[in-house]
């Protein structure tokens, strides 16, 4: 009995670990991104809260946290509630089976790309029933745009990640690394061989994280904000959270996926954790520069993206992946 | 079975891309347009009718308010209309100065639909790059009237004062080093001429920047694209003006087919489009912008070397000066009748039209020979605009809406009026 205690104990610190840091990183990621796409648009972002405008988050999570909770009269109670958790639980359960180093990594699962495939489609649900239980127009154009968006991506993101596994030969993250691991460093690293794959799996992850230039369900211009138009104080935060968790979470397994985690670029580097950080945050950041170049698409035509080019494009090269497989091209599948 | 209706929505008038408060009622199937009911009227403020309880000198301002990012162009309309019922005209200086500020105001205009354009569409960046080049210009604006936005430069007979020897500065501040304030005030450290000459010379490179970041965006074809077309002869029926009516493929511009002031004097291109949809009209302002810039250079280099009165010597109709007026008894009863009573314009009508940066803007003045107007009557070109909004957008999506509204330049300052 006091064994499973002391499991239990150290699985939860483990997820403290995990999440508390996870927490401050999504913060910070919002002050980064107000200070990047400041400095990109001639700005200079925040800097008036602590030094240099550090506090920033702080004072806007307490700002959220003071506002009044308003549930709107014609909405569903219930699943209104739901809905920012709904949206907020994949984003952080992911994180679960992230390997941050070798050994690093909270659920060391075998089934681990499913697992995060599953969970990251999940979230896209919350934003669904936001959407409807609102009972507002917008917010429901906003539910709707939604479901068609991730219809046109998930599949090419699934498909990416079809050839991620045969690439891999496994479904465990720790041993997709693993698999990336050669002499030649960077070069050894899965975004070569799998190039189209890795540029539309990442697209995919910015549509799939209502990101610009696909923050269609969002639409500040167009449906003002979309499915949480209704959401006030705490229950916005969490939406914001959910965000911003997920864009962590997609640069971070981009990372894991074809940049090779955290080995080093350079065979005469020693592998660690730090490469791991460096390679997610390169991405949060083409996530905010994004933001910054992009005007935003018209959800039909993400859909025309989705299916008349990602989709036959990551069909062909899982086929190719997979010829390569077989043939054992060097220096990536000859052993 | 339930019969399937249409979705109503109501859009604005608060809303982010309503353009200030436009509100439009949508029929939409899903999110295809059915049916635009634009609902004007929000802003509404009487202007016409508050110009006919004044004399004619005193509604100069009124007009700034009417479009409210081109300021000096809505004055110009009425100047003239004045100015074409007294039957005078200012001295060449002015009209120069006139011209120059006139397309000054086009870049501001265009500026400001460039970047509200670009965020209805989600391009967030080309809004704060149009801003850094708004900020130069409304400086210009207040360093010959004092103000930003609501001028009041042009008066009939000329305009209010002569270009000022030197340009406003910074200051060093707590948040701005000497070092900063230099680097800032090197190009305002000559008179207001050199400061526009600079101005004109780095902003074709501005136009560029923006260029990148939206021309050959697919992205922003994508949306912009065979959006809203307008066929040459239906813009015609519309009433369509201005870069709507040149996006359509029609070359009509008042200033070359009606040219006041100098502009026949002055070398410049009217850009005209192909297909008549947002991305045409999107590059015919565009390179209307470099055409102003190109006309304001040749303004500079006129009022560089000819230096002239700025007003007509007519003390019926134009102030005297403050020093005259504390001496000289004749002067202090000018300024007395002139502040009070106005002037008496002739009887007649008359209706002047000048090209604004959005269209055709006229003026119609009846005048019973009094010393206020009879009737006035604002022609604006964003009511004509607005009025297609159904024609525009039917069969295309929500999304489309938004674009649309950015293409037309709508101000509700000259719509509602």
């Amino acid at each position: 009995m006091p064994e499973s205690i002391l499991t239990i104990t150290i699985i939860v610190i483990k997820i403290l670990a995990i999440m508390l840091p996870l927490m401050a990183a999504v913060a910070y990621t919002t002050l980064i991104e107000r200070k990047v796409i400041g400095y990109m648009q001639l700005r200079v972002g925040p800097n008036r809260v602590g030094p240099k405008g550090l506090l920033q988050p702080i004072a806007d999570a307490l700002k959220l946290m003071c506002k009044e909770f308003i549930i709107p009269t014609g909405s569903s109670r219930f699943l209104f509630l739901l809905a920012p958790v709904l949206a907020l639980g994949p984003a952080l359960a992911a994180w679960a089976v992230i390997p941050f180093g070798s050994e690093m990594v909270l659920a060391d699962i075998n089934a681990g790309l499913l697992y995060v495939l599953a969970l990251t489609s999940l979230g896209v649900y919350g934003i669904i029933i936001a959407g409807w239980a609102s009972n507002s127009k917008y917010a429901f154009l906003g539910a709707m745009r939604s479901a068609a968006q991730i219809v046109s991506y998930e599949i090419a993101m699934g498909f990416s990640l079809v050839g991620v596994l045969v690439a891999a030969g496994s479904l465990n993250l720790g041993d997709i690394i693993e698999a990336q691991r050669g002499s030649l460093g960077i070069l050894n690293w899965f975004w070569l061989p799998l190039l189209p794959l890795f540029f539309i799996y990442f697209i995919s992850g910015v549509a799939e994280t209502n990101r610009a230039p696909f923050d269609v369900s969002e639409g500040e211009s167009e449906i003002v904000a979309g499915f949480h138009v209704e959401y006030a104080g705490m229950a916005f935060a969490l939406f914001f959270l959910a965000e911003y968790a997920n864009m962590i979470l997609i640069s971070a397994l981009t990372a894991v996926l074809f940049m090779g985690g955290w080995l080093s670029p350079f065979s005469w580097v020693p592998d660690g954790i730090h490469w791991f950080f460096a390679k997610t945050g390169l991405f949060l950041f083409l996530f905010l520069w994004f933001r910054a170049t992009f005007p935003r698409y018209r959800y039909d035509q993400i859909m025309r993206l989705g299916w008349k080019i990602f989709l036959p494009i990551t069909i062909v090269w899982v086929m190719v992946v997979a010829a390569m497989v077989v043939w054992k091209i060097p220096p990536w599948f000859s052993s | 079975m339930p019969d399937i209706r249409n979705m109503t929505m109501n859009f604005g008038p608060q809303h982010p891309a309503a353009h200030g408060v436009l509100r439009l009622v949508l029929e939409m199937d899903g999110e295809v347009i059915e049916r635009a009911d634009p609902h004007i009227g929000l802003l509404h403020r009487g202007t016409e009718k508050l110009a006919e309880n004044k004399p004619y000198n005193q509604s100069i301002g009124y007009m700034d308010r009417l479009d409210y990012v081109s300021m000096m162009c809505n004055e110009h309309a009425y100047v003239l209309a004045i100015e074409k019922l007294i039957g005078i005209k200012p001295p060449v200086r002015a009209q120069y100065i006139r011209v120059m500020f006139d397309e000054i105001t086009r870049i501001l205009n265009h500026l400001m639909w460039l970047g509200a354009h670009g965020l209805d569409i989600g391009a967030m960046t080309v809004f704060l790059y149009c801003f850094r080049e708004r900020e130069d210009l409304m400086d210009c604006y207040e360093a010959v009237s004092g103000t930003r936005m609501h001028a009041t430069y042009y008066r009939p007979g000329g305009v209010y004062r002569d270009l000022p020897e030197i340009m406003p500065q910074y200051q060093p501040s707590k948040w701005r080093s000497a070092k900063d304030v230099n680097a800032l005030n090197e190009n305002r450290s000559g008179t207001l001429l050199d400061f526009i000459d600079d101005f004109v010379k780095r902003f074709p490179a501005c136009v560029d920047e923006y260029e990148t970041l939206l021309t050959d965006n697919r992205i922003w074809k994508q949306r912009t694209v065979d959006i809203g077309i307008v066929s040459p002869e239906r813009a015609l029926a519309l009433g369509f003006t201005g870069p709507m009516l040149r996006g359509s493929g029609i070359a009509w511009d008042l200033r070359k087919k009606q040219p006041y002031e100098v502009y026949n004097e002055l070398e410049f291109d009217i850009p005209v489009g192909v297909t008549g949809d947002c991305y045409d009209r999107y590059l015919v302002r565009i390179e209307e912008m470099r055409q102003s810039a190109k006309i304001i250079k040749q303004c500079v280099d006129w009022l560089k070397v000819n230096p002239g009165p700025v007003i007509l010597d007519d003390p019926k109709l134009v102030a005297p000066d403050r020093s005259s007026m504390k001496g000289d008894m004749e002067s202090l009863i000018h300024h007395f009748k002139l502040f009070t009573e106005g002037y008496c314009v002739p009887e007649g009508e008359v209706y002047s039209a000048i090209e604004h940066p959005k269209g055709e803007f006229g003026i119609y003045l009846v005048s019973d020979g009094a010393n206020k107007p009879y009737r006035v009557k604002a022609r604006a070109a964003g009511f004509a605009h607005l009025a297609a909004m159904n024609e525009m957008v039917k069969g295309h999506m929500l999304s489309d809406v938004v674009a649309v509204i950015g293409t037309m330049d709508i101000v509700f300052g000259e719509i509602d009026r």
